[in-house]
């Protein structure tokens, strides 16, 4: 039998209570290290990471390599064999149970980040699911246009300001940067709520065990097109992995990096006017009034 | 039933245009003569709606269409060349990807340059053509500057019970035509990702050896083995 959190079962409800002292030691624990660790070499002007140096990169390789033989040892066979044993429906429910879990984090960290509508939205969509969804393994929250979150404390940290530092590939977790990394460890970890699902550790290392797999087997299409669009696979999944996060940092919308030369037109210095051939087209231009603007 | 039938034979009737029209028609016409014609629609698109109307198009096109879905190189090929491409600055794609390198390429080599790129994105993207069903696309608000003529679009793909696909797309006016350069998917720039891996092969190899290695690996990844011929 499982107990959700929301489910209102007393005793999980003390184990939290009980554990919010601990807890709250942790998060300034983690805050600090976060924050010297970053401290000491940042990326972007805004320290939220991007396309940037990578100064742990002798490490970070051996790790992607080290990660990469035991996923194709291990995870990536167990994942293959549990998409081809159970069937899609039922992979559905996992997903959407882990999914539905993870919301009551996202809406803890969408408070944290001071967005309040969004993380009652999140609270809502856990209270749907758990309910109408039985527990979570339908997303009818989603059905009813909802939209799903993803928050994590590494994001949190990001909005209030704490730099990303380097790039960093964790054993076993992979892509991360010394900030995440230590918010996963020091926060994250504790604020899993499959915490609270049991109190019988085997039990517990078993749902971690499902969630892996399930992880794992949501990552094959998106590993297809690493493995055809990367040149070098290590850097490929650095950049996208830095580029990606910031964006989640700044919830999809990210400023432009001061230093980003990306669209510097300094090495296009022929090519533009061989597109504007018509003249006449500029005339016009000037005389109509602006396309963009919104009132 | 009656209702009906009128309907039909006044279909079938359509080209005498009601008289209120053929009025307007002749007060545009006089307008256009005399040089203050109200510009039509299509001329001015602004940037947003011409994702949107192109994006509506290709969800509908692909969703119809089998041999897309499959993946079907040559399909594919096809679709970008009449839907995509008259749209996109490729060039300017190609050349912001390769940065520096692309100053010292010689015509030939940026021509090569262009096409394996292309071939990798089309070969890389079509394998998740055959998701597209009942997705919708959902337009953020444009912001920016009033006579703007560089803008970033930013659209969302939504599909039943799943999270949103975030969509964006650096535009610019050439000609008075807006041209996509650059597209973001999930929060990555495609531009400011390969950047970096063709800096790093062309470091290795000169351009030539970037063009290789963009070659091999559509050699080795691609089923119809270098499908677009330079």
């Amino acid at each position: 039998m499982i107990a959700l959190p929301m489910g209102g079962s007393p005793s999980p409800k003390r184990g939290i209570a009980a554990r919010i002292p601990a807890r709250l030691a942790r998060f300034a624990g983690a805050a600090l290290l976060a924050l010297s660790l970053a401290g000491c070499a940042t990326t972007g002007t805004d320290g939220q990471g991007g396309v940037a140096g990578d100064p742990l990169e002798p490490f970070n390789r051996s790790m992607y390599s080290f990660n990469d033989t035991l996923d194709r040892a291990v995870l990536r066979p167990v994942a293959r064999g549990y998409e081809r044993v159970v069937p899609e429906p039922a992979r559905d429910m996992v997903g959407n149970f882990f999914g539905n879990l993870a919301d009551i984090w996202t809406g803890v960290n969408q408070l944290l980040q001071g967005k309040p509508a969004e993380g009652f939205s999140d609270f809502w969509r856990v209270a749907i699911n758990t309910t109408f969804g039985f527990g979570g393994i339908a997303d009818v929250a989603s059905l009813m246009g909802i939209e799903k979150h993803d928050e994590d404390f590494g994001q949190t940290l990001g909005v209030w300001g704490v730099p990303s530092g380097p790039y960093l590939v964790l054993p076993f977790l992979g892509p991360s940067t010394v900030r995440d990394g230590a918010a996963w460890a020091a926060v994250d970890f504790w604020g899993d709520p499959v915490v609270e699902l049991t109190s019988s550790h085997g039990r517990r290392n078993n749902v971690y065990v499902l969630r892996t797999i399930d992880r794992r087997a949501r990552l094959f299409q998106a590993e297809g097109l690493l493995e055809g669009a990367a040149l070098d696979r290590y850097s490929f999944m650095r950049d996208a992995w830095l580029q990606r996060r910031r964006n989640q940092v700044y919830d999809g919308n990210p400023p432009p990096l001061d230093d980003d030369c990306a669209y510097c037109d300094e090495y296009l210095e022929e090519e533009d006017d061989a597109g504007a051939q018509a003249t006449g087209d500029r005339a016009g231009d000037a005389a109509s009034p602006p396309v963009n603007e919104r009132p | 039933m009656t209702a009906y039938h009128h309907f039909r034979l006044a279909a079938t009737r359509a080209p005498r245009l009601p008289l209120r029209r053929r009025l307007m028609s002749a007060a545009l016409a006089a307008g256009a003569g005399l040089g203050f014609a109200p510009a039509p629609a299509f001329a001015e698109e602004s940037p947003d709606a011409l994702i949107e109307r192109v994006g509506n198009e290709l969800i509908q096109l692909i969703g119809n269409d089998e041999s897309i879905k499959r993946g079907d190189i040559g399909a594919v090929n096809r679709l970008v060349d009449e839907k995509v491409m008259p749209y996109v600055n490729f060039e300017r794609m190609t050349a912001l990807s390769a940065g520096r390198w692309w100053r010292e390429a010689t015509p030939e080599q940026r021509k090569q340059l262009m096409t394996e790129f292309r071939n990798m994105l089309l070969r890389t993207y079509s394998g998740a053509l055959e998701q597209v069903g009942n997705q919708t696309l959902r337009m953020k608000p444009l912001r920016a500057e009033p006579g703007a003529t560089d803008v970033i679009v930013r659209s969302e793909i939504v599909q039943p019970g799943r999270e949103p696909i975030q969509l964006d797309y650096r535009m610019h006016k050439v000609g008075g035509n807006w041209k996509i350069y650059d597209l973001n998917i999930l929060g990555i720039w495609i531009v400011e990702t390969y950047r970096s891996q063709f800096n790093q092969e062309a470091q290795r190899g000169g351009v030539d050896g970037l063009i290789r290695s963009l070659a091999d690996k559509n050699r080795e990844f691609g089923p119809g083995k270098g499908s677009q011929g330079t």
